[in-house]
């Protein structure tokens, strides 16, 4: 009986003592934080990935507080989620345009030739190290996933020898951009539905012996465009500030390499 | 000197199957000029060199075509007189495109060298010695291709009292070098005597493999000079690479990062040696080199003195052809060589052999996870840990990789010969090694 009461004593006092120090702690050792921070954090869409360009959700939070952050650098976050981010700091909500990833080359294994059977490390940088890359074309996707692998929403899929983005998925925040060798990924606004999915800078014939999706540079969009695609040497670039709706382009490209995604 | 033999020997490597018996015992035959020869303007560590001809342009056999750009870097000189096509980029046995001048020969090879040749070097100093070398465009031949000028030319502070001639090629089926110390033994110990001059050193070492006994006996019977010996090593790969052999022959280690100078050696390959022989006493520039043409998909293998800029396919041609099905193109050597999709490369001043395997010589793997069985730290001649770096950088952990000392390997392969779950090792060492340099550059820039 003694035993017992004495561990229960004992226990119960070491409880009160620290119980009674933890309380005295957060009395008057408390910081206070800018209720804001939190608020702002659960408008966020906590997924981390980045693409603010801050370490995180919390730290564009504690940015967007302590610094003049624009309100709208959250990729993810629509006009919505903006417009009351905005609001808890009494500010007017930017305009925000939703941007996914888009993977400007086209050449699956059925349209590109490949050169040699590559056998190494499936990663395109590696790849691509190996005798320039399997892939005739110098210009174009690999298809070995190391953008797949970034992706924190698994919006990049690999089929065929190609990657491609799920644009309903991708949240724009821009990591696969980097991780590409042959730089073939580009940020482009989401509404935006006719692309050039070609990257070659090859003279047409020289594209046309590589694959059968390639831009050969014959200029025939650049007219049919109004303005919105123009040629950067051999190849067609469009001009996502500028309004492309002729969808007649993805017929008549000669080369096959417009397409409509979206 | 009587030879010697290497009082140490490196830990690790393998034995791989050599294959050296195709041509071993196959003389040096010069190749005819082929109708056309791609020169690229990047056939060396360090900057590319800069073009100074144009097309439509009329050449004469030495002259220079492209001035260095850099102090690291190399000329490059016509092989024979011609006609310049023009310059485009063309594939180089390294992968990818480089600007290549591309040169017509006229079939005369009317020769007309800007060197003077210097007979009696012995009398000149050492750096107008040095830069005659530079001015050849003679650069490492053994495959790194680093100019040997700035070998040659090692700083006050770093006194050089050891030569060591590197005859050890260890790499299976090449046998170059090992015919050029059969058939120019004299020229070779000339050259080493002039290098030795160059740089002040007291001894010199031709360090040979022991699976070469006629060419330790022909340089053995060729030996004039004072203080030098042939150094007998055990044959074992990588025997060839500079740091391995600076220990077998001398005890010394090189360390991390650091450079042969460091411990009072410098390192010059067979063919590199009679190139600066060539330049100083002839006042030849590096124009041809020696390669192997060998593998099982070869019609009748053999080494053939080429010149710099021969498209792969001439010298094919040249052995007969192809035998059966290739599925295999290597420029270099098995372990350390580069696959080639086409023949439609031109050899450089690096290629030291050009190899066609067909499919029974090239097996099909899948590369599988670790089984931690140890065999690839047993094998590794720089004594680094290819299985556990191997998995920092399949989990994209490079800074730990770089703490692994990823940097000092030098890609021999043992690793992956070694390995019984056909991992990529090598390739993963080169990824880092790669994303590291790019790291330090930027970090430079910035």
């Amino acid at each position: 009986m003694n035993q017992w009461m004495f561990s229960i004593l004992w226990i119960g006092g070491i409880g009160a003592v620290c119980g009674t120090a933890l309380a005295f702690a957060a009395r008057y050792l408390s910081v206070e934080e800018d209720p804001r921070i939190e608020q702002v954090t659960n408008e966020l869409p906590g997924a981390n990935c980045g693409g603010c360009g801050f370490a995180g959700c919390a730290d564009y939070a504690r940015a967007l507080v302590t610094t003049s952050a624009a309100t709208s650098l959250c990729p993810i976050c629509n006009s919505a989620v903006i417009a009351r981010i905005a609001a808890i700091f009494g500010r007017t909500a930017e305009a925000v345009e939703r941007k996914v990833a888009r993977i400007q080359c086209g050449g699956s294994d059925a349209e590109a030739l490949r050169r040699f059977a590559y056998n190494g490390i499936a990663d395109c940088a590696a790849a691509a190290a190996t005798g320039g890359g399997d892939k005739a074309c110098a210009y174009g996707c690999l298809g070995y996933g190391s953008c797949a692998r970034v992706c924190p929403v698994g919006a990049i899929a690999i089929s065929s020898g190609l990657a491609s983005v799920n644009p309903a998925t991708c949240i724009g925040c821009g990591k696969c951009v980097p991780v590409c060798p042959r730089g073939l990924i580009m940020l482009v606004p989401a509404a935006a539905r006719i692309h050039v999915l070609c990257s070659s800078k090859d003279k047409g014939p020289v594209v046309k012996k590589v694959c059968g999706v390639g831009c050969i540079g014959c200029t025939l969009c650049v007219k049919l465009s109004d303005g919105a695609i123009a040629m950067d040497g051999f190849l067609a670039k469009v001009d996502y500030s500028k309004p492309l709706t002729n969808d007649a382009l993805v017929d008549k490209c000669p080369g096959h390499c417009i397409q409509t995604i979206g | 000197m009587k030879p010697i033999r290497a009082p140490y020997c490196f830990s690790g490597g393998i034995h791989p199957v050599y294959s050296k018996d195709l041509t071993r015992s196959a003389p040096i035959q010069t190749l005819p000029c082929p109708p056309q020869l791609v020169i690229a303007l990047s056939q060396h560590l360090g900057a590319p060199a800069v073009a100074i001809v144009k097309a439509g342009d009329s050449v004469s056999g030495g002259q220079r075509l492209a001035d260095p750009a850099g102090v690291i870097s190399a000329p490059i000189h016509a092989p024979t007189s011609g006609k310049i096509l023009r310059i485009e980029p063309a594939p180089t046995p390294l992968g990818r495109p480089v600007p290549a001048i591309i040169l017509e020969p006229d079939g005369h090879d009317t020769w007309d060298s800007p060197l003077t040749p210097m007979p009696d070097w012995s009398r000149l100093d050492r750096k107008s010695l040095a830069g005659q070398v530079g001015a050849a465009g003679v650069v490492g031949m053994g495959g790194a291709g680093f100019p040997t000028q700035v070998k040659l030319s090692p700083p006050a502070d770093k006194p050089i009292d050891t030569l060591i001639i590197n005859g050890a090629e260890c790499e299976p089926y090449l046998t170059g070098d090992h015919r050029l110390m059969l058939e120019r033994a004299e020229a070779l110990w000339q050259g080493a005597a002039i290098i030795r001059y160059i740089l002040g050193a007291k001894t010199v070492h031709i360090a040979i493999e022991d699976n070469k006994p006629d060419a330790i006996q022909a340089l053995e019977s060729a030996r004039t000079l004072e203080d030098a010996a042939v150094c007998i090593l055990k044959t074992s790969y990588p025997q060839g690479s500079e740091k391995q052999q600076i220990y077998s022959v001398t005890g010394r280690v090189v360390r991390t990062g650091g450079l042969p100078m460091d411990v009072g050696c410098v390192v010059e390959n067979v063919g590199t040696t009679l190139a600066v022989w060539d330049a100083v006493v002839n006042g030849r520039p590096l124009v041809s080199r020696t390669i192997t043409v060998s593998g099982d998909a070869v019609a009748a293998p053999a080494n053939f003195l080429a010149l710099i800029g021969t498209p792969f396919a001439a010298l094919v041609d040249a052995c007969g052809g192809a035998r059966g099905r290739i599925a295999k193109i290597i420029s270099g050597g098995p372990m350390m060589g580069f696959a080639q999709a086409s023949l439609d490369v031109a050899m450089s001043k690096t290629s030291s052999g050009l190899l066609l395997l067909s499919a029974s010589r090239v097996p099909g793997f899948t590369s599988q996870p670790c089984i931690a069985c140890g065999r690839c730290l047993d094998a590794c001649p720089m004594g680094l840990m290819p299985a556990e770096l191997s998995q920092c950088i399949e989990a994209d952990d490079i800074d730990a990789a770089e703490h692994l000392f990823v940097m000092d390997c030098f890609e021999c392969g043992s690793c992956a010969f070694v390995c019984p779950a056909h991992r990529p090792l090598v390739q993963h060492m080169r990824r880092a090694k790669a994303i590291i340099l790019a790291r330090r550059r930027a970090a430079i820039k910035k």
